[in-house]
């Protein structure tokens, strides 16, 4: 089991990967769509890469409910 | 054994062109959302007259023309189509009456955007089963009569037209050059793409469906190559369904093709369902950029949720 804090750490290496965001602005309490600017498409690609990456099932029907990286972060210790 | 091989392709595209700017005017959005999240620049429309059948034939009439063979010499043509209003006589009849064709076995087929590639497999397999000899083969929509034009998330997409392709027995000792298909379907996703009821308009759930097209039909897309026994590097050209740049980029991302030319004529034609194969496909070939006999790889997916995919030899 990663620490919330290494969770945050991959999620930054795959918005940087996916979308270009500076890891360095990735932290539990920002938006993915208001603070990192990640578009709907581009979340998806996000989830799916933090499916292999975590070894978590994000079922289409949550994917609206991560809508912080913290919710993200909560989601994959809850469910990994 | 007899197999097939596209000896030649033709299109056709309304002449109204309708832009981002022009979209704009009608529903919240803009060109550059929509460049950003589709890679869409412009799209055609077709006339309030003018039918699938309208532009099938003639996207027909333009292949059969580049094939040296005459009308008297086809014996099937197959329309892949979803948007067709009339139901009778099918749009495949009007298309053989269009051209002159006496007595072709007819039909329309429709899978959504995978039907050109569904409908190729179809004439292959006629053709090695000694039912059909040479056969036209057509993907042709009028999305624009299916298009909520009040909905910006999925008004911006969509554009109408037509590709088509001839197909022929191979000769004695000939090289085939329409490869095994791979295809089938998602049915407990049915939902996710819909263009039901009396008038029915096309709706879909974008991100399921992009989470589907980028993440299921890469390995459908090796399996073709695979049957085909061409490795991915080999490939010349990756014409994939025009859906969304995206999701074309997101599906090429994942095959290694390290020397394809990857098909991108939905910026210039929108999304065109099972039209978008045959006609970014012509488009290539119009253009010369895939040699001849070269490998091209064709991917179709969507509504059902369906897939079809194979190699072919460049005509």
């Amino acid at each position: 089991m990663s620490s919330r804090e290494e969770i945050v750490a991959g999620l930054a290496a795959i918005l940087e990967e996916v979308a270009g965001v500076n890891p360095a602005d990735v932290s539990e309490e920002k938006s993915f769509t208001e603070d990192l600017d990640i578009d709907s498409l581009s979340m998806v690609e996000v989830v799916v890469a933090a499916e292999e990456k975590f070894g978590v099932k994000i079922p289409d029907d949550q994917v609206q409910n991560l809508k912080t990286v913290g919710d993200a972060v909560s989601y994959i210790v809850a469910n990994a | 054994m007899t197999g097939s091989r596209v000896i030649s392709l033709g299109h056709y595209q309304p002449s109204r062109v309708v832009t981002n700017d022009e979209l704009a005017q009608i529903v919240d959005t803009s060109d550059e959302w929509i460049r950003d999240r589709v890679g869409i620049q412009q799209r055609r429309i077709a006339a309030d007259g003018e039918t699938v059948a309208d532009m099938a034939g003639i996207a027909a009439e333009k292949a059969l023309a580049g094939s040296g063979l005459s009308a008297t010499d086809i014996d099937m043509v197959i329309v892949a189509t979803c948007s067709s209003v009339d139901r009778c006589p099918n749009v495949a009849s009007r298309v053989a009456a269009h051209l002159g064709i006496a007595a072709p076995a007819a039909m329309d087929l429709n899978t959504a955007c995978s039907g050109f590639s569904y409908a190729l497999a179809t004439a292959d397999h006629a053709i090695r089963a000694g039912a059909a000899h040479n056969a036209i083969v057509v993907g042709a929509e009028k999305l624009s009569d299916l298009t909520d034009w009040t909905d910006r998330t999925t008004c911006i997409l969509f554009g109408d037209g037509a590709g088509a392709a001839v197909v022929r027995a191979t000769a004695d000792g000939e090289e085939p050059g329409v490869g095994p298909v791979v295809w089938g379907s998602a049915p407990d996703k049915k939902d996710t793409l819909k263009i039901e009821g009396w008038r029915p308009y096309i709706w879909q759930e974008g991100q399921a469906v992009f989470r589907w097209a980028t993440t299921a039909i890469p390995p459908i897309a090796l399996q073709a190559c695979e049957r085909a026994g061409v490795d991915p590097s080999e490939i010349a050209a990756f014409v994939a369904h025009q859906a969304n740049a995206r999701i074309i980029d997101g599906i090429a991302k994942r095959l290694n093709l390290t020397n394809a030319i990857i098909a991108k004529d939905i910026v210039e034609s929108g999304n065109t369902s099972a039209a978008s194969i045959p006609l970014a496909l012509s488009k290539l070939v119009e253009r010369r950029e895939v040699p001849s006999g070269a490998p091209v790889l064709l991917m179709g997916f969507g509504g059902g949720l369906t897939y079809s995919g194979q190699v072919i030899r460049c005509p």
